[in-house]
């Protein structure tokens, strides 16, 4: 159990490991898009996990990385065919990011880090965990950025914008670059504070403030 | 041609607006000397491995791209992914034993960074899109080292602005990642400002 619920707050993937961002910021302008990326991710490293788990006796130690990423690539390649075949428009949307799921760290660090020790039903969990971290984050930052990009939720318009007769305007800056960057910052500053240990240690203590003795 | 050049290394920089490499250029930001360093292997990389890429895509893996050897009707396209995967770690280990024999200087600057490439986001993503918006061989020998410059020109910025950053009197939460994300938002502001700006 703690195996699932670690990776979802305390050993987040995203917040506290900083793997895995390169999607998380990119499909994060609407809450269906993020979900689709999550949902992808999340079944394509519990499967990578329990794949490369069940073969870890099989694999030489030498080449494991290139096995690792064959089978990872394989399973993405399928998640990419299967959104085509079946949500076009999504995948489109979408463009290349499904297939960097590849060469997300998330998905070879947990491969790398944990499914090549432990057996298969452990490693599933634990990369089903990881997955599920990762997706409460992409969640939390598509729903910012849609809920005040685009006044909606997952297309369904909540806050009425000015164009459609209401009071919203939408701050246009949010579907942009930047600001998925800033809100993300604003993300780990915010679970940082909470969870005081998951703070990184100052790089350079400045030596003559005595107030900072407290903290 | 000029205009692709300043486009993929300004307006569409793939750290800043297409959040390519990201993991990279978070880990490896901390001083502006191995920045520097990732950086001009990723010049190097992404020069080389796209254009190849472009080569292998056009003459074996698109639609129909076999009939020179008699296979007309085959469609290797869903072999995109693993063949773009297997062509640059062979390239990163190729292009380091290369630069061990012939140039150990270069090898002792760079070495250590390339093995970190093999699975870097931006190098993939630069080849993915090369497929996707249809270039040919010199648009996308020209987007490859135009995209890698405008990685490099970001995560050395970058990584200086973090430098001083260190000395900066923080909120403990905030301090080092927390930051760096703040920072490469305000970054990409700053390169969105290239939006629309077209050389003769």
């Amino acid at each position: 159990m703690k195996q699932l619920t670690d990776p979802l707050i305390d050993k987040n993937p995203v917040a506290v490991h900083i793997l895995g961002i390169c999607s998380a910021l990119a499909v994060t302008t609407s809450m269906a898009t993020a979900l689709t990326m999550s949902v992808a991710l999340t079944v394509v490293v519990t499967l990578a996990a329990g794949l490369i788990s069940a073969l870890r006796s099989h694999i030489p130690n030498q080449i494991r990385i290139i096995v690792q990423l064959t089978i990872i690539a394989t399973l993405v390649i399928l998640a990419d065919l299967l959104l085509q075949g079946f949500a076009h428009d999504m995948s489109q949307r979408l463009t290349v990011f499904v297939s960097l799921i590849a060469t997300n760290c998330i998905v070879l660090g947990r491969t790398e880090a944990y499914a090549m020790h432990n057996p298969p039903l452990p490693s599933m969990i634990d990369a089903l965990g990881n997955g599920l971290g990762y997706s409460l984050v992409l969640m939390s930052v598509a729903f910012i950025r849609e809920l005040f990009g685009a006044g909606s939720l997952f297309g369904i318009q909540i806050l009425i914008t000015q164009a459609q007769g209401g009071w919203f305007v939408p701050l246009r800056l949010m579907l942009l670059a930047p600001s998925a960057f800033i809100i993300l910052g604003l993300l780990v500053w915010a679970l940082r504070s909470w969870r005081g240990r998951l703070a990184e240690k100052p790089d350079f203590a400045p030596r003559d403030t005595g107030s900072e003795a407290s903290s | 041609m000029i205009d692709l050049f300043q486009r993929s290394i300004f307006e569409e920089n793939l750290a800043l607006s297409f959040f390519l490499g990201m993991c990279t250029f978070l880990a490896v930001s901390r001083q502006v000397k191995t920045a520097f360093g990732v950086g001009i292997s990723l010049i190097v990389v992404q020069g080389l491995s796209v254009p190849l890429n472009h080569l292998l895509y056009a003459w074996v893996l698109a639609p129909g791209a076999l009939a020179w050897v008699g296979f007309g009707d085959l469609d290797l396209n869903f072999l995109r992914l693993i063949t773009f995967l297997g062509i640059v770690a062979a390239m990163v280990q190729v292009l380091e034993m290369v630069l061990d024999r012939y140039a150990p200087a270069l090898h002792a600057a760079m070495g250590i960074y390339l093995p970190l490439l093999a699975i870097n986001c931006a190098i993939i993503g630069g080849s993915l899109f090369m497929v996707e918006r249809d270039y040919d061989l010199a648009q996308s020998t020209v987007y490859g080292i135009g995209t890698g410059i405008g990685w490099a020109l970001a995560i050395t910025a970058f990584a200086a602005i973090r430098e001083r950053l260190r000395y900066a009197d923080m909120p403990r939460g905030l301090e080092g990642l927390g930051a760096a994300f703040i920072v490469a938002g305000i970054m990409s502001m700053g390169f969105s400002a290239f939006v629309g700006v077209s050389l003769p």
